[in-house]
């Protein structure tokens, strides 16, 4: 007799936990050839809120771990799913993927990882400055990370889309909460499941299942979300972030690449999400020392 | 029984002798027309504005009133400029004409600093120590960035943006001007900008030293008018780039109104800063620094530092000790060298500080004003400090933006950073301790843009300047002030 396959329960990705969505509805998005992928968790605005306060939550700890520290988890979440190669292709075959297709996104996701782990304690040097003022200062202008990111993933390249807009943004020291694509969600759940085996603290990325129509604009309008990361290409979709983000004056962001191209990683991706911090500090003139001492 | 001499002092009613600036080696038009491509046109409307002395009421000068048809003239030629001459010229020639403007700028200082005290209200040693030197210095700075962008942007190709459209608040008209225009020309785009309407005169000049650069006509173009010159400029279809300094609120219909367009933008937008005073603080030098942080240039200052956030251990020698400095304080003609708090710059803008004023008043804040004469005619606030003063309450959390401070204490680090970054606000913050370690924990926590450590309201053209959170986003100043006019690729 043959073995009965044990089928995956898709959930939502909060605060380092694998929660139903809180309003019991479930959608179910179809393949190809028209056969439904799972019944997958379709998020409500109550659940933004939790992801929000669990993103909020982890900023500070996230923000302050050194930068070596999240290079190490970055290169972890690479190593993860490396383990997990087989898995991920096989979830994008079922989303409507070739096999070669599918090899070639989760090397490239992989790659992408490692490259972004690398930037973690470098993108500083290049970004920040010391600035010659005229007045008796030391002046220094370093970045931050802006806070939380709300991050709407492409609806193609389901994971190739989701690693290229949250690393960038992770690597800088925000947090965020991630809206899967809609039709093709179920390798950003499992990708959920690799960072939450990699080290990487509860509450720094949080995968929401669900409809853009209902999510986009409860991340956009939230006054506890710092800047949105739009990944679509949906005009309409676009200006009613850009409109919803004038509450708490959001920066918004959007991000249109072929994220297969090799290329498609850079230092402005992660720049995007950074806040210029200056500061002034006094240089004591003691009194009589010239300046050929 | 004989006086002692504290008494004598205080009983001799005395005043500086005045020290007034001449006014007589200024040249002032009476009616100032639109600087659109070069020359000076009349507005369509045939409608024109009055600029007033704030310090005296006195009309200054009468100033064109733009309309949207004669922004779209503004932004055609500065397309035109943008295409035909701007963008395709060398860069070390552009930074020339840059240059040139700077030195024109410096040889006119002085007239320059006259006028803006006239028409702003503020001091003249402000205008002539602070806002001019500073316009020109930013614009000597950006000048030798034109030919040298690609230093900037590691692995990128630049390029400029095209037309900006720029919108300047009141408070530091010059200097505002000089820190939107330098920048955008620097990288080769063309502008157009609005000063507002109670403190265009300045610009105007501006305008004249444009001219007499020879800078290309159209380059630069100057519409002046009220908020629906504004609108036009920022509706306008064919603007590139909006770059707004201003309160939260107009940065907010700003930002609706561009949704859904290509425009870029950099909002410069309000502030509630926390200026923090620790116990082992030197003392005399932050009460100093309170002072200026809160009373220079009338409190007209986006980065005010407007919550003041005293160590309890300290509290009650700190509160004393900015009582007495604000005794001390002159208040009276701008022009006077003698005077520390000049003219509120419109009447409109003295009715919100009275109305705060009152908030605070009815929410049970105690307020200490010093006795101090105000002038009859013109408009003045006396410096205000209130004192009991809830984390909750309307005048901790919303900008008065005049010379009035509130003051909180705390007494650990933890919750002080907590108050400080209790604000939808994050522009600037100042942090005064004897202690190194201190200083970084507090500047590396305080959500702000700009932390002044031992020191407040500092400026420079080197320096970024700009806010986190509702204070906006973008920074002018500084090799980071170029990104918001270059398109990169």
């Amino acid at each position: 007799m043959s073995r009965l396959e044990v089928l995956k329960t898709y959930k939502i990705y909060i605060g380092g936990q694998f929660p139903r969505t809180e309003s019991g509805r479930y959608y179910s998005p179809l393949d190809k050839k028209g056969k439904p992928i799972g019944n997958i968790c379709l998020s409500s605005r109550k659940d933004v809120r939790n992801a929000v306060v669990a993103a909020r939550k982890a900023f500070g700890g996230w923000s302050e771990r050194s930068a070596f520290n999240r290079g190490q988890i970055l290169y972890r979440i690479a190593e993860m799913l490396e383990g997990r190669r087989e898995q991920f292709i096989s979830e994008l075959q079922m989303q409507g993927s070739t096999k070669v297709a599918a090899e070639k996104e989760v090397l490239r996701a992989i790659d992408r990882i490692v490259y972004y782990a690398g930037w973690c304690d470098k993108y500083q040097q290049i970004l920040s400055s010391v600035n010659p003022v005229a007045s008796s200062h030391f002046n220094f202008s370093v970045v931050e990370p802006t806070g939380v990111v709300g991050i709407v993933t492409p609806q193609e390249c389901a994971l190739i889309g989701l690693v290229s807009l949250v690393m960038p943004v992770i690597c800088g020291g925000n947090t965020c909460v991630v809206v899967a694509s809609e039709n093709s969600p179920l390798c950003a759940i499992t990708f959920a499941e690799v960072l939450n085996s990699s080290d990487l603290p509860a509450g720094v990325v949080n995968i929401l299942t669900g409809t853009n129509l209902e999510l986009n604009n409860v991340l956009a309008t939230h006054m506890d979300v710092n800047a949105m990361v739009y990944g679509g290409k949906d005009q309409e979709a676009l200006k009613s972030i850009q409109e919803s983000s004038v509450l708490n004056v959001k920066r918004v962001i959007s991000q249109v690449k072929d994220w297969m191209e090799s290329n498609a990683q850079d230092l402005y991706l992660i720049s995007d999400t950074q806040e210029v911090k200056t500061t002034w500090h006094p240089i004591e003139n003691i009194g009589g020392a010239s300046s050929s001492y | 029984m004989a006086k002692n001499k504290k008494e004598i002092a205080e009983s001799v009613e005395w005043n500086y002798s005045p020290s007034l600036e001449s006014t007589a080696h200024i040249h002032l038009k009476k009616q100032y027309d639109l600087f659109i491509d070069g020359k000076w046109v009349k507005p369509s409307s045939g409608k024109y504005f009055q600029t007033i002395n704030p310090a005296n009421e006195e009309v200054l000068a009468e100033i064109a009133y733009a309309s949207a048809e004669d922004v779209d003239k503004a932004v055609k030629s500065a397309r035109k400029a943008y295409t035909e001459v701007w963008s395709v010229m060398p860069a070390s020639e552009r930074a020339k004409y840059i240059f040139r403007i700077a030195r024109l700028m410096q040889e006119k200082a002085r007239e320059l600093a006259v006028i803006e005290t006239l028409d702003a209200g503020k001091t003249i040693r402000e205008s002539r120590d602070l806002d001019v030197p500073l316009a020109c210095n930013h614009f000597f700075y950006y000048a030798g960035w034109a030919d040298k962008l690609v230093y900037a942007f590691p692995n990128r190709t630049v390029a400029p943006l095209g037309v900006a459209g720029q919108i300047i608040p009141w408070n530091f008209p010059l200097l505002m001007a000089a820190w939107k225009i330098a920048p955008a020309l620097a990288a080769g785009n063309t502008v157009v900008l609005k000063p507002a309407e109670t403190t265009s005169l300045t610009a105007l000049k501006l305008a004249e030293i444009i001219e007499e650069s020879g800078l290309p006509a159209g380059v630069v173009n100057i519409v002046t008018g009220y908020g629906d010159t504004g609108a036009a400029i920022v509706n306008h279809e064919d603007i590139d780039k909006i770059a707004f300094t201003g309160s939260t609120n107009v940065g907010k219909i700003i930002q609706k109104a561009i949704a859904g367009t290509t425009k870029k933008a950099t909002l410069e937008l309000g502030g509630k800063s926390a200026n923090i005073i620790f116990e082992d603080a030197p003392i005399d030098q932050a009460v100093e620094g309170i002072i200026n942080g809160i009373f220079f240039n009338q409190g007209h200052v986006c980065c005010a530092g407007s919550r003041l956030y005293v160590q309890e251990s300290i509290a009650a020698k700190v509160i004393a000790k900015l009582k007495a400095r604000m005794d001390s304080l002159y208040i009276g003609n701008p022009l006077d060298k003698n005077t520390d708090i000049g003219a509120i710059n419109s009447k409109e803008q003295l009715e919100t500080i009275q109305k705060y004023v009152k908030i605070g008043l009815q929410e049970g804040a105690e307020m200490y004003q010093p006795k101090c004469k105000l002038p009859e005619k013109g408009f003045y606030f006396p410096p205000t400090l209130f004192l009991d003063v809830a984390q909750s309450s309307v005048i901790a959390q919303e900008e008065i933006f005049g010379p009035v401070l509130t003051i909180q204490t705390f007494r650990t680090v933890d919750e002080v950073i907590q108050k400080a970054n209790n604000s939808p606000f994050g522009l600037a913050a100042g942090v005064w301790t004897d202690k190194g370690s201190r200083i970084f924990n507090l500047t590396t926590k305080l959500r702000a843009g700009v932390i002044w450590a031992n020191s407040y309201n500092k400026f420079d053209p080197t320096s970024p300047f700009g806010g986190y959170k509702e204070s906006g986003f973008g920074r002018e100043g500084g090799v980071h002030g170029l990104s918001s006019y270059v398109k990169l690729s």
